[in-house]
C-alpha cells in the first residue's frame, strides 16, 4: 500500500494531479447542486 | 419519416428541452460515475509502468482527456452560440453558457496535470511552447466569455456578445490542435490519431479512452443540470 501511495517517488506529482483534478470536479458538482437547489426553490414560491 | 417531419425546433424551446435534460443528466451522471471508477483502476492498477517516464505517466490518463475535452466543449459552445446567433433560438444561448465554466474548468485541470507531469519528465513546471501557450489562451477565452455575459443584464444582448466573442476564438482550437505540428514544441505530438494505431500500449490506451468517455458523460450531465438552472432562473 504505501508502496501505492510512493509511486516510484513521483507521489507530488501524480497525487497532486489526480488530487486536484477530482477536488476540482467534486467542487463543481457541489456548486452546481446548491445552484440547482436555489433555483428549484425560488421558482416554487415565485 | 420525412426531414419535415421531425420537429427540429420542438426541443429548441426551454420548456420542452427541460424534462428530457434531466433524465439525460441523471443517466449521463451514473455512466460518468462508473466509467470514472474503471478508468481510475486502469490507470493506476492495471496499466504497468512505463519504461522511461516510471510512475509520473500515469498523470497522463486525466491530462489527455482533460485536455481534450477543453477543446471539444469550446467547439461545441461555439457552436451554439452560433445557432443561437443565426436562428434567435434562446435555449442555444443557453447551451452556451451552460458549457463554459466546465470547459474552463477542463482547461485548467489539463495545464495543471500538464504541469506537474512536465516537472519529473521535462525538468520544468512551465514553459511558453506553443501547446502551452494557446492552451493558456483558451482559458483565457473562457474566462473573457464568462466575463462578458455576467456584465451585461440583458440575457439576450449577453448571449449575442458572448457569441461573437465565442465565435472569434475557434480560431484558437486548431492552432493548438497543430501547435505540435506546427512549431518545434516541447510538448510532444500526439500518441493518439484517427489514422493510425496508437503508439502505445494497448492497456495504457483503453485507460485514457474509459476516463475520455467519463470526462464526456461528466460534461454533458453538468451542462444539462446547468442549462435547467439557467432556465430555471431566466423565467
Amino acid at each position: 500500500m504505501s508502496e501505492f501511495l510512493a509511486m516510484g517517488g513521483y507521489a507530488w506529482y501524480v497525487w497532486g494531479a489526480y488530487g486536484v483534478c477530482f477536488s476540482l470536479l467534486g467542487l463543481e458538482i457541489f456548486f452546481l447542486m446548491k445552484r440547482s437547489g436555489k433555483a428549484k426553490a425560488s421558482e416554487t414560491q415565485a | 419519416m420525412s426531414a419535415q417531419g421531425i420537429k427540429w425546433f420542438w426541443f429548441a424551446s426551454p420548456q420542452t428541452f427541460f424534462p428530457l435534460a434531466g433524465a439525460l443528466a441523471r443517466w449521463c451522471a451514473g455512466a460518468a460515475a462508473v466509467l470514472t471508477l474503471l478508468g481510475l483502476y486502469i490507470g493506476l492498477f492495471v496499466a504497468p509502468t512505463d519504461a522511461t517516464q516510471g510512475e509520473a505517466y500515469r498523470i497522463i490518463f486525466i491530462h489527455v482527456p482533460a485536455a481534450w475535452m477543453s477543446m471539444l466543449i469550446y467547439v461545441v459552445m461555439a457552436f451554439w452560440a452560433a445557432i443561437g446567433l443565426a436562428f434567435n433560438t434562446r435555449l442555444s444561448g443557453m447551451m452556451a453558457r451552460a458549457l463554459a465554466p466546465t470547459g474552463a474548468l477542463f482547461t485548467f485541470i489539463a495545464l495543471w496535470t500538464g504541469s506537474l507531469w512536465g516537472k519529473p519528465t521535462w525538468g520544468t513546471y512551465w514553459v511558453w511552447d506553443a501547446r502551452l501557450t494557446s492552451e493558456l489562451i483558451l482559458l483565457f477565452l473562457y474566462f473573457g466569455f464568462m466575463a462578458l455575459q455576467a456584465a451585461i443584464e440583458d440575457p439576450r444582448r449577453a448571449d449575442r456578445a458572448g457569441a461573437l466573442l465565442a465565435i472569434v476564438g475557434v480560431v484558437n482550437i486548431p492552432i493548438i490542435y497543430y501547435s505540435v505540428k506546427w512549431w518545434n514544441t516541447l510538448h510532444q505530438g500526439s500518441s493518439v490519431s484517427l489514422k493510425s494505431a496508437p503508439t502505445m500500449a494497448a492497456t495504457m490506451f483503453t485507460g485514457m479512452i474509459v476516463m475520455a468517455a467519463a470526462f464526456w458523460l461528466y460534461s454533458i450531465a453538468v451542462a444539462l443540470v446547468r442549462v435547467r438552472c439557467i432556465i430555471r432562473e431566466q423565467k
